[in-house]
């Protein structure tokens, strides 16, 4: 091949290709181009649980695969004055509110979560970014205490209010999970990290474990739960703080 | 050469099955390859076993502070490499960015996490259909036939491997056929490296894990599992610049003709002194 019409084939390719890649960009801006990469999203989130079943258990491992170090992401000691106030106390005046539709709305503090039916698991956490760790929790199963408060026939949704305030707006942590999950043996509110009450890195005093989700799923520094039929009104409207900022709600993979 | 003088023909050399295949397939191979980097930027870190061990990866970039400023470095397997300006550190010379592959490289451009799984997961999902498709009409059709290694062709493989390596490449009607190191590598890159990627993907699904748990063993664990996906991403990576090398040494024209009409011309084979048996099943229609 004569070579100014290779070098005008690579030239073009070179262009053809900027241009694409320019509009990846471009198309990663537009929100008919985003919702249509959405629908993947959707067909996962309905695909998985279907294909794996609801009551399918995330897998335990034993003792001595604990990981040294739990890795502690997002917020590690959230600049909250009321929460603040909380840990120098060491969560002895530490209540967690569950409210929402309900019929018994509860006040519950450490000592009466603790007496709650509790479960320890050792499981893997899988951070969205890609690293996993693993821990023991010891927590309340979410399921009996949701059995507790009554939850009316329209709560749909189980709502994560948190301590942690992120951004210039100081916006609250929060996050969602549907009943499936939150009835699941392994949804557990977390007050113990390998035997010891959970440290502040992790989301002490209490953290919610959702064991077939992601890490960014397993609110940390709960201070209330909230019963809803949907999450479209809270902050942002899609179910927590960073599902408001592009990330999945169903958080299975 | 004495072909010079065999008259041009043309044959029929891809199906239209096998062309739209391949066009959706080179599509989502490199969107899959630049969404996936974005999001390996999120934890530019690999490891082996279920659990990391941030202490030792096996492959991890970087960016450290050195005399000079700003360094990208890159650590494979205990081996410190230097990689500033590509991996690590990327964009302006003077005031480079921190980030492990370079924003030419990843989908979307800048660091967007949420938006490379965006992109990864639905281009995953059109790979597989597309995969799905390719298969069906190729054992419906025949066509997994003509890439199935025959004996003459395992015979040939020395004398082809051979050829490959000189640059010397079938010419005539035999250049109509798939030779025995392209079945080798179509049926590797189709069966080996495709299923590894999207069970070793599927095996990173906290959810299907639930129910993956024998094959997650296999791969030796989730951060195993991250990375041979990672590793099946560079071999089809490498897979594809030999195939761009053979297309561009065997005839890019032609070759790039007939992956969009089908069509691909070709000398007729010289005259029967030298006699050239044809096989029954090569034949292609």
């Amino acid at each position: 091949m004569p070579n100014p019409e290779r070098r005008r084939l690579v030239k073009s390719l070179l262009i053809l290709g900027g241009a694409a890649l320019g509009g990846c960009d471009r198309l990663s801006r537009s929100d008919r181009f985003v919702r249509f990469l959405e629908s993947a999203e959707h067909l996962n989130g309905t695909l998985q649980p279907a294909l794996t079943g609801p009551g399918a258990l995330a897998r335990e491992y034993t003792a001595a695969d604990i990981s040294p170090v739990f890795r502690a992401n997002g917020q590690t000691d959230p600049d909250n004055p009321a929460y603040r106030q909380l840990a120098q106390n060491r969560f002895a005046d530490y209540q967690l509110q569950i409210g929402g539709l309900v019929n018994k709305p509860q006040r519950l503090s450490l000592a009466e979560l603790r007496a709650l039916p509790a479960r320890t698991q050792i499981t893997r956490h899988d951070c969205v970014e890609g690293w996993s760790a693993i821990g023991q929790w010891t927590g309340a199963r979410l399921g009996p205490l949701l059995e507790r408060v009554q939850p009316q026939p329209n709560a749909r949704y189980v709502v994560f209010h948190c301590a942690d305030l992120w951004g210039r707006a100081q916006t609250p942590y929060y996050e969602s999970i549907g009943m499936e999950d939150a009835h699941h043996p392994q949804t557990l509110l977390a007050y113990d990290l390998n035997g010891t009450p959970l440290p502040i890195a992790n989301g002490a005093p209490l953290r919610l474990r959702v064991e077939r989700q992601l890490g960014y799923k397993m609110a940390k520094y709960i201070m209330a739960i909230e019963l809803v039929e949907s999450f479209a009104q809270i902050q942002g409207g899609k179910g927590g703080y960073w599902e408001d900022r592009g990330y999945e709600w169903y958080a299975g993979i | 050469m004495a072909q010079t003088e065999t008259p041009r023909l043309s044959s029929y050399r891809h199906r239209l099955p096998v062309r739209i295949s391949h066009w959706v397939n080179a599509a989502c191979l490199l969107i899959l390859l630049m969404s996936g980097l974005q999001i390996f930027n999120a934890h530019s870190a690999l490891y082996w076993g279920a659990a990391s061990d941030f202490d030792a990866p096996w492959l991890s970039i970087g960016a450290v502070r050195g005399t000079d400023g700003l360094q990208g470095r890159t650590e494979i397997l205990g081996h410190r490499l230097d990689t500033s300006g590509f991996l690590g550190t990327s964009g302006d010379a003077t005031n480079p960015e921190r980030r492990a592959f370079p924003a030419w490289l990843t989908i979307p451009g800048p660091r967007w996490l949420a938006m490379g799984r965006r992109w990864h997961f639905f281009f995953a999902w059109v790979l597989v259909i597309n995969a799905m498709l390719y298969l069906i009409w190729s054992s419906a059709s025949g066509h997994l036939r003509e890439l199935t290694p025959t004996r003459r062709d395992w015979r040939g493989f020395g004398r082809s491997l051979l050829d490959h390596l000189l640059l010397r490449h079938p010419s005539g009607s035999a250049a109509t056929r798939y030779n025995i190191l392209q079945k080798l590598a179509y049926l590797t890159v189709i069966f080996g490296l495709g299923t590894l990627i999207v069970l070793t993907g599927l095996c990173m699904s906290p959810r299907m894990d639930t129910v993956l748990q024998p094959l997650l063993e296999l791969f030796g664990g989730r951060q195993s599992a991250r990375s041979l996906h990672f590793l099946a991403a560079m071999g089809f990576v490498l897979f594809v610049a030999v195939h761009l090398f053979e297309v561009i040494v065997t005839g890019p024209w032609n070759n790039l003709r007939s992956m969009i009409t089908g069509r691909y011309d070709y000398r007729a084979d010289p005259p029967p002194q030298q006699q050239f048996k044809r096989e029954e099943t090569d034949a292609e229609p």
